[in-house]
């Protein structure tokens, strides 16, 4: 069970890879993954770029307490997130989970669930710069 | 000892003069510390807290030494 706050943009396949490389060979039978990315377009205005602010200390704490969670709800071989802070551009990934498991189910799942409590919990904020330069805070999340 | 107390994002630019630190004395709740950090500004209904990096709610218990933070709706992913 792994989590990483990058500062700098990251490979969210690398970093799939790389992890997946570390776990027994045949151990797992499924991979499920999600990639959040940036756009360039929130509510009907253009974006140019976004800041993501976060609280050092607690975001790794309540990644990782995420984290727990989905093992006591399922059987999982492993599990990593991934999360990018600072200024981010669009195109770039904002978010990886992964999450390695027997059977199928199980990934879906439990890949879902780290999504849907990391954006209800960890403390992380978007501000926006918007294409005629003003910038805004993202007030609430979107529906899934 | 002292009370640690933090703001971020908007709520951060929302309150410029709110002190980083706050003695703990007669405090007994987050919404204590509030109170004093803000020179009793009114807490706005959607802020949420934590103590020493840990979910709570404002009528939680603080105690001397705990780091409190108050923040927005998070909205990362």
């Amino acid at each position: 069970m792994t989590v990483r706050v990058r500062d700098v943009a990251f490979d969210p396949h690398a970093e799939e890879r790389e992890h997946a490389a570390t776990l027994a060979p045949g151990a797992f039978g499924a991979t499920a993954t999600f990639v959040g990315t940036m756009r360039d377009v929130n509510e009907g205005d253009g974006v140019t770029t976004m800041t993501l602010e976060h609280y050092p200390g607690m975001t790794e704490r309540e990644l990782e307490r995420i984290l727990a969670e989905a093992r006591e709800r399922w059987e999982l071989i492993d599990a990593l997130i991934v999360h990018r802070v600072g200024e981010i551009l669009p195109g770039e990934p904002i978010v990886l989970t992964a999450v390695w498991s027997a059977h199928r189910a199980a990934a879906f799942d439990a890949c879902r669930f780290l999504m849907e409590a990391l954006k209800s919990r960890a403390p992380f904020w978007k501000k926006e710069t918007l294409t005629d330069g003003s910038t805004r805070w993202v007030e609430g999340n979107t529906p899934g | 000892m002292a009370i640690r107390v933090k703001f971020f994002a908007s709520l951060r630019e929302q309150l410029p003069h709110a002190v980083e630190s706050v003695e703990a004395d007669g405090l007994e709740t987050i919404a204590d510390v509030w109170a004093r950090a803000t020179e009793r500004r009114e807490m706005p209904d959607h802020v949420l807290c934590s103590v020493n990096l840990e979910h709570r709610s404002a009528n939680d218990p603080i105690a001397d030494g705990d780091e409190v933070a108050f923040f927005p709706p998070v909205t990362g992913g």
